[in-house]
């Protein structure tokens, strides 16, 4: 009896942190919902969710970019993946820290720095006149918003592919050799497969802020592509229009979340115990 | 091959830090060019320590970012030791699914949804003026905080041994006893690592800070986000070269103690964000 | 050991998620007694001592210390300390703290710890360790930190759950000796949970063989491994020969389509028996003076003897030997009356002493530590 009650209390802990789940993380999703369905006013109407129609443009821009960004994340950073796993143990812990170092960096600066660096006046128009060539206008095309998204996410492709590939176990690697694979079957037949957890959870980690940011856009973009994130951005800015905002919020979730469960699925069956599989659904 | 995958290596790596270093370099410029580099000085630092807002700004953040780590630190602690004791898979399951979905979910809809809460209980309470303030800002960087330094002390938990509670309690603790002598001391490192972690996260975010502050609280991000929607000038360049300083200082220093007490866990030197992969990386 | 009662464990059963594991246990634990649990994995063993410990209460039956029940008392109340399978020591705390430990939750005066510490590294060979960090040291090190932190609260029993299971064989005999020596020096009942036979068997006043949740012989080791009482406890302890036979009369058992003289009496006329031969006491005779002759299947040199393995009408028999037979050979084999062992039928009949799907193998199989419960 005693330790029944020893186990409640320590359940108990978790108490704190079940309300505090259910007030801030449930009750807001909540209040997403409600808002997507009712008007200014209050009442119950679907005019909100029937009237996306109109933002099917950004949306389908907003998954174009983040799939493009997302897939330039994804070639740059297996391969930088693979060499950096070549490396020394010291070497490697390096560059690893250098590729984390600009993520303690707010996005805001990083996102500012391409900007000084692509601007017409900027640094490489400057290095470019100076070499005599003539300038290019970047600033603005959709070029430098996918550039923007690769640059400020590239970290979140390559750490996780980094972690499952340093941890392949070498003698893998020569058994295959030793059962008659050559340098590039040992990449497909082996290191591969046996790197989609990482992959995925890459994937997931670039995709879901590209889709969703407003700042590259509004800086790199120059106003001249509007995204879900500036769209929903710009819906709170007044409140007669959080209804809108909230639907738009609403159906950007539930397209992410099923695009992370069908990753998922995917992932569990590749590998059973895929780096956090399943944590949603 | 392998002065093709090195020269790759410094090429991506180079591409990453020229942005960053071009600013820092810009900051010490003497015109407001980006472009050009016409001589150094220090007179975009000058401008910037002249502006009262940056102090204040630098003040909130530091504010917000102490006491929502500490917060979320001990709702998180308290978290993991009940989950770890709970004997239903499926309420456990439940719960983590919770807990995850501000990692899981864009920070704008966390950020858009905590809004509208506010908005709404504003609206009840008859609160004309701005709802959000400093708490509903410290409310946002706790939940968005708690998740991740529950991804820091489950596992460490795991790991323990499940008769070092017992061998306590066999030597004489209660069960109270038990849990600060052996179990606390034992998730610590953790449970440090995950509070650095809460910290770092509530120091960088903006896009929920965004939605969740008023104008009577503003912090350093948001600070810059409102400077930068102006006109191009390099006292920003100035404060974000010091920002980074002081990022690259405190990794140092970070790095070095983590070192010095022999405590390889590299959890507290790891940016947060990477979410689902989170304690699988380095 | 004497015969005054510490401990007594009463009709007691206990089931975890529908599975029960122990089925009325009854037992008696005597003061100074090195009393031995031993059995395969999933027996009972370590549930049992957990529930002597107080982290296990049991579903039924009573646990009674020095005369009174204790089943509701916590652990950290009982006079009781245990070493842990996998030592289970405080990582953030040194040698010294660690034996310190239940000293400083006592409140006990800083000269005294220092002193009792001291006294205690003493005895387990790790004197002037006081400040290293219980990470850095070697798996023996760390059971004998771990012997000293139960042993320095003077309990009245010390439960060891399989203590030198992580150990290298070597370390683990001296161990052993060690151990023996310590219980003797300090006069604790310790009751030891293991499952190598040996192991048990040489340290041991009483051992106490289990399987499937139910005490199936208590004795000294001599008499465990001399009069097994059934074909589970005949396989278990040691290698044995165990074949189905009929106990015609008094000192008169048939097998193998024989009859033969032995020591036992007391069975019904003509009751079904089992009937123990160990390998060793088997033996090689000239066939024409032989009681049974059978053809050699295998022969293993095992250093100081063969291992063989005859078989005796389709029955394979295994005997240790120094002579040296080869494969395929027929052989006679005689068998003296007071090596025979005869035994009650019981569920394991049947189950176990029949050597033709022996294999090595299997045996390590059987021996993996057990699960904890």
């Amino acid at each position: 009896m005693k330790k029944r009650s020893d186990g409640l209390l320590r359940s108990a802990a978790a108490a704190p942190h079940v309300v505090w789940s259910v007030l801030f993380i449930v009750a807001p999703l909540i209040f997403v919902c409600y808002y997507a369905f009712t008007d200014a006013s209050g009442h119950f109407t679907f005019s909100n969710i029937t009237g996306l129609g109109n933002y099917a443009g950004t949306f389908a821009l907003s998954v174009c970019f983040a799939f493009i960004a997302t897939i330039l994340c994804l070639l740059v950073a297996y391969p930088l993946a693979y060499c950096i796993c070549k490396l020394s143990p010291r070497s490697q812990k390096i560059l690893i820290m250098l590729a984390m170092l600009p993520m303690w960096m707010n996005l805001l600066i990083r996102t500012y720095s391409m900007m000084a660096i692509l601007d017409n006046e900027g640094f490489l128009n400057k290095a470019l006149e100076a070499i005599g060539l003539s300038k290019v206008r970047i600033l603005g095309t959709p070029g430098a918003v996918i550039f923007g998204m690769v640059y400020n996410f590239f970290p979140y492709m390559l750490l996780p592919i980094y972690s499952v590939m340093s941890k392949l176990d070498s003698r893998l690697i020569e058994a295959a050799e030793d059962l008659g694979c050559n340098g590039r079957q040992v990449i497909m037949k082996v290191i591969l497969p046996l790197s989609i957890p990482g992959i995925v959870s890459g994937i997931t980690m670039v995709f879901v802020p590209s889709i969703s940011t407003f700042y590259i856009s509004q800086k790199l973009g120059g106003g001249t592509f509007d995204l879900i994130g500036d769209a929903i951005e710009r819906q709170f800015q007044r409140p007669d229009t959080y209804n809108v905002g909230a639907a738009i919020s609403l159906v950007m979730m539930l397209l992410i979340l099923v695009s992370i469960a069908v990753m998922n699925r995917f992932t569990d069956e590749a590998d059973g115990n895929g780096a956090g599989g399943g944590i949603i659904v | 091959m392998k002065i093709l995958s090195r020269s790759y290596i410094a090429i991506v790596f180079a591409i990453l830090y020229i942005p960053i270093l071009v600013l820092m370099l810009f900051s010490f410029n003497s015109t407001a060019s980006t472009g050009v580099f016409s001589g150094f000085s220090f007179q975009w630092y000058g401008e910037l320590f002249k502006d009262a807002r940056v102090f204040t700004a630098l003040r909130n953040t530091l504010i917000l970012a102490v006491s929502s780590s500490l917060i979320s630190t001990v709702i998180a602690t308290g978290a993991a030791v009940g989950l770890d004791r709970m004997r239903s898979a499926k309420i456990r399951g439940v719960i983590n699914s919770v807990t995850n979905i501000p990692m899981m979910n864009p920070d704008i809809v966390t950020g858009v949804s905590m809004m509208l809460l506010f908005a709404f209980f504003g609206n009840l309470v008859g609160a004309t003026a701005d709802k959000l303030n400093f708490f509903t800002l410290l409310i946002a960087h706790i939940t968005f905080n708690i998740p991740y330094v529950l991804l820091n002390i489950t596992p460490r938990l795991r790991q323990m041994d499940r008769n070092l509670p017992e061998a306590a309690r066999d030597l004489g603790c209660t069960p109270v006893q038990s849990f600060f002598k052996v179990e606390l001391p034992f998730m610590m490192p953790s449970i440090i690592a995950g509070a650095i972690m809460a910290f770092t996260l509530s120091l960088d975010d903006f896009v929920i800070s965004y939605f969740t502050s008023g104008s009577d609280f503003e912090t350093l991000p948001i600070l810059i986000y409102s400077l930068t929607k102006k006109e191009v000038k390099p006292n920003i360049y100035a404060l974000s070269t010091l920002i980074i300083i002081a990022i690259i200082s405190l990794l140092i220093l970070s790095n070095v103690m983590s070192s010095r007490s022999n405590q390889s866990n590299a959890g507290s030197l790891r940016k947060g964000k990477d979410k689902l992969n989170g304690k699988e990386n380095i | 050991m004497n015969n005054e009662k510490l401990i007594e464990l009463r009709s007691v059963s206990k089931s975890f998620d529908c599975e029960q594991v122990l089925r009325s246990i009854d037992l008696d634990i005597h003061k100074e007694e090195f009393i031995t649990l031993l059995g395969p994995s999933g027996c009972g063993k370590t549930t049992t001592l957990r529930i002597i410990g107080g982290f296990v209460s049991p579903d039924e039956g009573d646990v009674i210390f020095d005369g009174k029940r204790i089943n509701d008392m916590p652990p950290h109340k009982r006079p009781i300390n245990t070493v842990f399978q996998r030592y289970a020591l405080f990582p953030h705390l040194n040698v010294f703290e660690n034996i310190a430990f239940g000293l400083r939750l006592k409140k006990t005066p800083e000269k005294e710890i220092r002193s009792r510490v001291k006294e205690m590294l003493k005895m387990v060979n790790l004197k002037g360790f006081e400040r290293r960090s219980v990470n850095n040291l070697s798996g023996g090190q760390q059971q004998r930190v771990a012997i000293a932190r139960a042993l320095i609260n003077k309990p009245e029993i010390l439960l060891l759950d399989e203590p030198l299971g992580a150990l290298d064989l070597k370390l683990r005999k001296d161990m052993q000796v060690e151990l023996k020596r310590m219980q003797r020096q300090t006069g604790i009942t310790f009751i030891y949970v293991t499952h190598d036979q040996e192991e048990a068997l040489s340290m041991s006043d009483t051992v106490v063989v289990m399987a499937e949740g139910r005490i199936q012989q208590i004795g000294t080791p001599e008499k465990i491994y001399n009069e097994p009482v059934n074909a589970f406890v005949a396989d278990f302890i040691g290698e044995s020969n165990i074949v189905s036979g009929i106990m015609l009369e008094d000192y008169m058992v048939s097998f193998a389509g024989q009859k033969f003289k032995c020591e036992d009496k007391g069975f019904e006329k003509n009751e079904p028996v089992d009937v123990v031969v160990r390998p060793e006491d088997i033996d090689i005779v000239p066939v024409s003076e032989s009681m049974l002759t059978g053809k050699v299947t295998s022969v293993t040199f095992k250093g100081d003897y063969y291992e063989i393995i005859v078989d005796i009408d389709n029955f394979k028999w295994m005997i240790e030997t120094t002579d040296r037979v080869a494969v395929g050979a027929t052989i006679g084999i005689s068998i003296d009356p007071y090596e025979i062992q005869v035994m009650k039928k019981s569920e394991f009949s049947g189950k176990y002493g029949d050597y033709s799907s022996f294999s090595d193998e299997l045996e390590h199989l059987s021996e993996l530590p057990e699960e904890e419960k």
